[in-house]
């Protein structure tokens, strides 16, 4: 027992040598910002449900690094995009671009919602006439009267 | 026309809409270099750090970029099929990439595995891959006398796609 204390001590003390050594922040937090942001938007394609920003594969550390120096050498948000997208594809933008190939990605939704609206009301024209009128005759309205005033009172 | 036809149709194409997407591989993007330009870049070679090798040196000629690494797992499954073609002489130069690797491992693996390249270029840090789109190795691209990409093929190479897809386009761009 005495021997499992003492290892476990000696394990407390080499632990931090052992731990990995925390990543150097980056020089400029400016440029970090700018690259979180724009690398937020960006899908990485090694583990694809991950944003390029929060992925820890070596691709997505080597392009957070390409994309720190694009911000660098002064390229705008928008080319810093282009940059990716001409080599990976329109796949890595999580928000696509509105163009010719994704009009049916943009307006499908929309579509489909103009769709529902059109059955859904044509299904209640339908239905409005399948019931049948039946007129309120006079009796009836004294009757339905009296049972208001007996209700009120 | 029963009343149940028309949802039945849809749901009918739902389902085969979904089927369709289900199957489909999500790692396999499409490459937006195919018809375009192979990138250039001019790095030292594996074999001999004094040589170096560029994509103009084999304008004029068809050929195949492969990118592989000595630490890629899925590369030991696609290399000897690589080292058979190239053998049997049915396959155009074929130039490697070493992606991301250290030269002794690089150098090391191609003398246990085979070296079926003409000359394997060096990307220590991958910049090359960037330019390349390169996002899981092995990766290989077949580039035209022009030198245009026009077709990749992301994940190992197979008997099945060397026969149907990458030689029949090789023999087409030779003529």
């Amino acid at each position: 027992m005495k021997l499992i204390f003492a290892v476990l001590a000696a394990l407390c003390f080499i632990h931090p040598a052992l731990a990995k050594e925390a990543a150097p922040l980056a020089e400029d937090p400016v440029v970090e910002k700018r690259m979180i942001e724009i690398s937020e938007e960006l899908r990485c394609l090694v583990c694809q449900n991950e944003s390029l920003a929060g992925s820890q594969a070596d691709l997505a550390k080597d392009l957070r690094e390409e994309v720190r120096g694009l911000i660098k050498s002064g390229k705008s948000d928008e080319e810093v995009k282009d940059f990716l997208v001409s080599r990976y594809g329109d796949f890595v933008l999580y928000r696509p671009q509105v163009k010719p190939v994704t009009y049916a990605l943009w307006g499908g939704p929309f579509i489909l919602l103009l769709v529902g609206i059109v059955v859904l009301v044509s299904f209640l024209r339908k239905r409005g006439k399948q019931i049948d009128e039946a007129p309120l005759n006079e009796a009836d309205r004294h009757r339905a009267e009296a049972l208001l005033k007996d209700v009120q009172s | 026309m029963n009343k149940f036809t028309l949802p039945l149709i849809a749901f009918v194409a739902l389902v085969a809409l979904l089927a369709i997407g289900l199957n489909l591989n999500p790692r396999e993007v499409p490459s937006p270099l195919i018809g375009k330009p192979a990138p250039d870049f001019k790095v030292p070679q594996l074999q001999d750090p004094n040589a170096t090798f560029t994509p103009k040196d084999m304008q004029g000629k068809v050929w195949l970029l492969n990118v592989w690494a000595s630490w890629c797992v899925s590369c030991r499954e696609e290399h000897p099929i690589i080292v058979e073609y190239a053998k049997r002489g049915q396959l155009p130069p074929v130039v490697g990439l070493n992606y991301k690797d250290k030269r002794d491992d690089g150098q090391r693996w191609l003398a246990r595995f085979g070296d079926p390249y003409l000359l394997s270029a060096f990307d220590a840090n991958g910049r090359v891959g960037i330019d390349y789109g390169v996002y899981g190795v092995p990766e290989t691209y077949l580039i035209d006398k022009t030198g245009v990409i026009r077709f990749k093929q992301i994940g190992p190479i197979t008997p099945t796609v060397m026969e149907q897809k990458i030689l029949p386009l090789v023999k087409e761009l030779e003529k």
